[in-house]
């Protein structure tokens, strides 16, 4: 027996969500297959006019992308909630926030970093520019993260609450659209010729602001949710 | 060690007690008693910092739990109702990983050990959505046989359990209280623990 240190415990927490979600790959498959069902739809109710098209790949894109995230949040702590593995996380001798960034990670791999990589394939149902695809990948993977962060925060807080993924939605969705305005911004601006520095790096600024401020939040959010 | 002083808990408008006292040393086991309804469980949750106290303090070693916080956890073991297991994940997993968030990092070797001796043999690489509710209440249960933990905190530990098994949970207390631990439980089936003086808390 040896005692686990925190980033033992860290590892733990993010190989014991993968694992789960691979015993379950239909809640996987429903975020990633969403995604692609909703952008590939637009074409298809647009028209075939690649100008339009490609002027509105980025919008299409990132707003798909949010709403796709929105759908597995709900599971984030549910089930750890009612099993009452939830309980034992915060009686775990390490700081609870820590957990919760494990718990975070794994949902975004789950979750996040499927729709980056399926992006490419959808730009180009869009006729998006190699360029342009580039920088929505990377516009994407800073994103995403923060998507899964701070809805973690709005998951903690409606926990064990009836109705709670409209709720959740609502609470979340305005926190997400400095995300929106960047990520698509950037996409925006390489297509027009102009820089993506600004873009990138405020995405990069907010991504830095949720990795040390959400844990904490979600952490004492949960602690309210389960008194 | 564990102090509690002058504790008051309500949940809702409905106060469940008030001004209760206590003291646990070493080595000493105490049953929480009451109907339903009484606060045995959210007595226990109180002392596991779920639940905010109205009034009062929860002192351990001569701190407030409060401030101690994650030194606190390392030194207690919570059981609850639910036993937080997952279906998807085998008898051997659940254990390895429950174990893991409290603090202490199991081999297979270690971990089949302990589910045998639960009375598990064979049963270690199921997924225990196929165990039957007792056999999931010994996944959980054998955490106590991997903890360090001092302080065990049990709320209705013997519910699903059969003879066999409340035999086996027994002795492991009796082991626990003669290592020195200590147990806090509620329980509204019999549980004796030999050569141990049993103290009961009463809440009306």
């Amino acid at each position: 027996m040896k005692k686990s240190t925190m980033l033992g415990l860290l590892v733990l927490v993010i190989r014991r969500d993968l694992v789960l979600a691979m015993r379950r790959r239909a809640d996987v498959l429903t975020t990633l297959i969403f995604f692609v069902m909703v952008v590939s739809l637009f074409p298809l109710g647009v028209g075939p006019e690649l100008a339009m098209l490609r002027k509105m790949a980025p919008g299409v894109l990132w707003v798909a992308a949010l709403l796709a995230s929105m759908l597995s949040l709900g599971r984030l702590f549910s089930a750890d909630y009612l099993d009452g593995t939830l309980e034992q996380m915060m009686l775990a001798p390490q700081s609870l926030s820590m957990l919760v960034l494990g718990k975070m990670t794994a949902h975004w791999m789950v979750s996040g970093l499927p729709l980056v990589l399926m992006a490419p394939v959808l730009g180009l149902q869009f006729d998006m520019s190699a360029q342009a695809i580039g920088v929505l990948i990377v516009g994407l993977m800073l994103g995403t993260p923060i998507l899964s962060m701070v809805g973690a925060i709005g998951a903690a807080l409606t926990l064990g609450l009836r109705g709670g993924g409209v709720l959740l939605s609502l609470l979340v969705l305005p926190l997400c659209i400095p995300v929106l305005i960047f990520g698509t911004g950037a996409v925006e601006a390489v297509a027009s010729g102009l820089s993506i520095a600004s873009h990138l790096s405020l995405l990069g600024a907010l991504l830095l602001l949720a990795l040390v401020f959400t844990p904490w939040v979600t952490a004492q959010a949960l602690r309210i949710s389960m008194e | 060690m564990l102090e509690v002083s002058n504790l008051a808990c309500s949940r809702g408008d409905h106060r469940l007690f008030s001004g209760l006292n206590f003291q646990l040393h070493l080595g000493q086991i105490m049953q929480v008693q009451g109907v339903n309804g009484s606060g045995k469980t959210s007595l226990l949750r109180t002392l596991c910092g779920f639940l905010m106290p109205d009034e009062g303090d929860i002192v351990w070693r001569g701190k407030s739990i409060r401030e101690l916080d994650e030194d606190y956890y390392a030194e207690m073991l919570y059981l609850g109702h639910l036993n937080a297991i997952k279906d998807e994940l085998s008898a051997l997993e659940n254990l390895r990983i429950s174990a893991g968030l409290s603090g202490v990092e199991l081999d297979d070797k270690e971990a089949i050990a302990a589910l045998r001796r639960m009375g598990l043999r064979g049963r270690e690489m199921l997924p225990t959505k196929v165990l039957s509710q007792g056999q999931r209440r010994r996944v959980a249960l054998a955490r106590l046989l991997v903890s360090d933990a001092k302080l065990w905190v049990l709320d209705e530990p013997l519910t699903a359990l059969d003879v066999g098994a409340v035999a086996l949970i027994q002795e492991l207390i009796a082991e626990h209280l003669a290592r020195q631990g200590m147990v806090i439980f509620t329980t509204h089936q019999p549980l004796h623990v030999a050569g141990m003086e049993m103290r009961t808390l009463s809440l009306s």
